[in-house]
C-alpha cells in the first residue's frame, strides 16, 4: 500500500506566548511507493520524528493531509490506523515476557476481530520466527541484549500486520557492530514481509545503506528526495551535498571565469555553462585523482590506510574543511611536502552563495 | 584491612551510641517488663517471671475493644485510603488545567495539626445545645434523623475515625502516587495507544504494574501507621477513650502508662509486645505477597 503526504505541516505552540510558533514539518509532500523501505534522514531538530508521529497518529497535523492507500486517515486515531511502531528506546513492557508483549496488541482486539489464545499465540510465534527470537520467547525484556530487545520489539510492530511499519531511529541505541548486523536485519524482514516502511535516522550510512528512498530534511522542510544514489551523485544543494557521504564532501572558496573554475590561483575544471562568479565548490573524496602534473596543489599532512585504499589528508587555503580527505587506490604513492590532483568532473558540484547547485 | 577494623567501629560509634540508648536499649527494656510480674514502679521490684502479664491483658475487655479498633480502623482506612489516593493521583495526572491548585489542595491536611484537623470534624459531626453540626444538616436534607457522631452509636463513632483516618494519611500517598506515576516513561502509553489499548486496559495492564512497587510500599506503611493510631481518637473523642470505646492499641498502651488508671508498666510493655507481634506478622505476609505480585 502506498502513502501519500500531502503539503503536511505541523507546528507547535511556542512557548512563551508572544513568540513565534515552532514550524516542525513545512509543507511535506511526498508520495512512498506500495512495499519500499524508505528513509528519513536529517541532522537532530529536522522534524523527521515529528513526521514519523505523524504518519502514526500520536501527533495530528496543523494542516495537509495523509493517505494510506485511497483511505484519508488524517483525522484517525493512532489505533485505527494500523501502523507499527517500533521507539528509540523499544517501549517494552517491562513486566511482560517475550511472549506477551508480543501478544500485546492481538489482545485488544475485541468483537469480531477478538481471537482465541491459540490464535494470539500462533501468531506471536509466527512474528517472533521472522525475527529469529522464538527461543527467548518466555524471557523478560531486561533479561534480553540490545539486539535482542529489538527484535522484540520489530516483532510486537509486525504480529497484528500493519499497513505500515514505522521504525524511530531503530539502530542508534546498539553498538557498532550490532548495528551493521541489525540494519540488514530490518531490510530482510522488509523484503519479507513487503510492508511499506519507513524509518527515521540521523545516520546517512544507515539510510543510504538499506533505503529504496531517501528523503533529506532540515528545518522542517524536505531538501531532497530520491534514491540513495542518485541523492548522492546528484545533490541538489550544499546541505545534502555535505550532509551525505563518509568521508565527507570537501568544501574548497572557488571562482568561475570564462568557464573554468579557479580555486585560489590554479584553474582545476572546465565548467561549461556557468556563468562568471563566486562559487563554492564541493568535491567527493574519491574525486580526487593523484597525479603529478596535477591542477590543485595542496599541502600533504598524512595518510590514513583503510586497507583496500588510501585515504590521504591534506590542507589548503582556500579549503573549509579542516582537512581535506581523498580516496585513492592504495598502491599509489605519496610523498614530499605537497599533493597534486586533478578533479573527476561528476563528484565536483558548484553551488552558488545561497547554497543552490549550478553545476 | 584487617587492622584497620575499629576504625570503622569508631565512625559508626556516635550513631550507635545514640541509637542504643534511646532504641535499643529501651526496646530490650520492654521485653524484660513484659515478663516481670507484680512490677512496682516505686520500688522496682517484682514477684517473679512469667507469662501473667500477657494474659491479663488478652483478658482485659479494655484490650479486646482497642484490639477490635484497631483491626477494623485499619482493614477499612488502609485500602480505602490508597485506592481513593491512587484515584485522585490518576485524575490529578490526566489534568492539566488548575492541577497545582488541586495538588496544594489535596496536600493541605498533611501539614495540617492533627488537632486543628479534629476541631473541624468537630464542627461538622459534633451534636451541641446549639447545632446538629454539618453532616447532620445535610442528613435531614435526606429526611434521615440526627445521628450523634461523637457520643452516640458505636457504628457512627467508628464511621468517623475511619473516614477521619483516610482524610489525614490520604495526603502522603497522593503525593508518593503522583510522583510515581509521572516517572512512568511516555512512550509506554504511546506504544499502547498505537496498539489501540483501550483506557482501562493502559491502567490495569501497564500503569498498575509499572508502579506496583510505590503502591506496595504505600500499603506496607499504611499497615503500620494505622496500627500505630491514637492521636486522631483523642482528637475526635478526647483522652477517655474507653469511656468513649474508641481506644486503639496503642491508646491502650498509654493509658497503662499514664492515664488515670495508668501505672502498670508491665501491662503497657506486654501490650506493645503483643502490638509488636501483630505488626510483624502483617508486614511479613504483605512482603510474602507483593513478591508474587510487585514487579522488577
Amino acid at each position: 500500500m502506498n502513502v501519500t503526504l500531502q503539503n503536511l505541516t505541523k507546528k507547535f505552540p511556542s512557548r512563551s506566548k508572544k513568540g513565534a510558533d515552532v514550524v516542525a514539518v513545512d509543507d511535506f509532500s511526498f508520495e512512498i511507493p506500495d512495499g519500499k523501505l524508505i528513509g528519513l534522514l536529517g541532522p537532530s531538530g529536522c522534524g523527521k520524528s515529528t513526521t514519523l508521529n505523524l504518519l502514526s497518529g500520536l501527533l495530528k497535523p496543523t494542516s495537509g493531509r495523509i493517505f494510506f492507500g485511497e483511505d484519508d486517515v488524517t483525522q484517525l486515531p493512532p489505533e485505527n490506523r494500523g501502523v507499527g511502531l517500533v521507539f528509540q528506546n523499544y517501549a517494552l513492557y517491562p513486566h511482560l515476557t517475550v511472549r506477551q508483549n508480543i501478544t500485546f496488541p492481538l489482545e485488544n482486539r475485541k468483537g469480531k476481530d477478538r481471537l482465541t489464545r491459540r490464535q494470539r499465540e500462533d501468531m506471536a510465534l509466527e512474528a517472533a520466527k521472522l525475527v529469529q527470537i522464538e527461543a527467548l520467547m518466555d524471557r523478560k525484556p531486561k533479561e534480553l541484549s540490545g539486539g535482542q530487545q529489538q527484535r522484540v520489539a520489530i516483532a510486537r510492530a509486525l504480529v497484528k500486520m500493519p499497513r505500515i511499519l514505522l521504525l524511530d531511529e531503530p539502530l542508534s541505541n546498539l553498538d557498532a557492530r550490532l548495528r551493521l548486523q541489525t540494519r540488514e536485519e530490518i531490510r530482510r524482514i522488509q523484503r519479507e514481509t513487503g510492508i511499506t516502511t519507513v524509518f527515521v535516522t540521523h545516520d546517512q550510512e544507515e539510510a543510504m545503506s538499506i533505503s529504496d528512498q531517501i528523503v533529506v530534511m532540515k528545518d522542517g522542510l524536505v531538501q531532497q528526495t530520491g534514491a540513495p544514489q542518485a541523492v548522492y551523485d546528484d545533490p541538489k544543494n550544499l546541505f545534502v551535498a555535505k550532509f551525505l557521504g563518509t568521508p565527507p564532501i570537501n568544501v574548497f572558496d572557488g571562482q568561475v571565469q570564462n568557464g573554468r573554475l579557479y580555486i585560489g590561483s590554479e584553474a582545476v575544471l572546465e565548467v561549461p555553462g556557468v556563468s562568471d562568479q563566486a562559487v563554492t565548490a564541493a568535491v567527493r573524496p574519491e574525486g580526487f585523482i593523484l597525479s603529478d602534473t596535477g591542477a590543485l596543489t595542496c599541502r600533504l599532512s598524512g595518510v590514513e590506510v583503510l586497507g583496500r585504499d588510501i585515504s590521504v589528508v591534506s590542507t589548503h587555503e582556500r579549503c573549509q574543511n579542516a582537512a581535506i580527505r581523498s580516496i585513492i587506490p592504495s598502491q599509489c604513492q605519496v610523498g614530499g611536502p605537497a599533493v597534486r590532483f586533478d578533479l573527476k568532473p561528476g563528484k565536483v558540484f558548484l553551488f552558488d552563495a545561497a547554497g543552490n547547485r549550478l553545476f | 584491612m584487617e587492622q584497620n577494623n575499629y576504625k570503622g567501629w569508631l565512625y559508626l560509634l556516635p550513631a550507635a551510641a545514640f541509637l542504643g540508648a534511646f532504641l535499643v536499649y529501651p526496646l530490650i527494656d520492654v521485653f524484660i517488663y513484659s515478663v516481670e510480674e507484680g512490677y512496682n514502679f516505686a520500688s522496682q521490684t517484682y514477684w517473679g517471671v512469667g507469662g501473667y502479664n500477657f494474659s491479663y491483658v488478652l483478658h482485659d475487655p479494655y484490650f479486646l475493644q482497642a484490639l477490635k479498633n484497631t483491626f477494623i480502623l485499619v482493614l477499612i482506612t488502609v485500602p480505602v485510603s490508597t485506592g481513593l489516593g491512587l484515584l485522585i493521583s490518576v485524575g490529578l495526572a490526566s489534568i492539566r488545567r488548575l492541577r497545582e491548585l488541586y495538588q496544594t489542595v489535596y496536600f493541605l491536611p498533611y501539614v495540617t495539626n492533627t488537632l486543628a484537623v479534629g476541631l473541624v470534624f468537630m464542627i461538622l459531626f459534633k451534636q451541641t445545645p446549639y447545632s446538629d453540626g454539618f453532616a447532620n444538616l445535610i442528613l435531614s436534607r435526606f429526611g434521615a434523623g440526627p445521628i450523634d457522631f461523637i457520643g452516640g452509636p458505636y457504628w457512627a463513632k467508628m464511621l468517623v475515625l475511619c473516614l477521619y483516618t483516610v482524610w489525614v494519611v490520604m495526603p502522603f500517598k497522593v503525593l508518593i502516587l503522583t510522583s510515581a506515576l509521572a516517572s512512568v516513561d511516555e512512550t509506554y502509553y504511546n506504544a499502547a495507544r498505537v496498539d489501540g489499548t483501550s483506557k482501562m486496559r493502559i491502567f490495569f495492564k501497564i500503569t498498575l504494574p509499572m508502579i506496583s512497587p510505590t503502591v506496595f510500599y504505600l500499603i506496607i506503611t499504611g499497615f503500620i501507621g494505622a496500627f500505630k493510631a491514637y492521636s486522631d481518637a483523642v482528637a475526635l473523642f478526647g483522652t477517655d477513650l474507653n469511656a468513649a470505646e474508641m481506644n486503639t492499641i496503642v491508646g491502650y498502651i498509654y493509658d497503662m502508662l499514664y492515664g488515670a488508671s495508668g501505672g502498670y508498666p508491665s501491662y503497657a510493655s506486654a501490650a506493645a509486645v503483643l502490638l509488636f507481634a501483630i505488626v510483624l506478622t502483617i508486614t511479613c505476609i504483605n512482603l510474602m505477597v507483593s513478591k508474587k505480585h510487585v514487579h522488577y
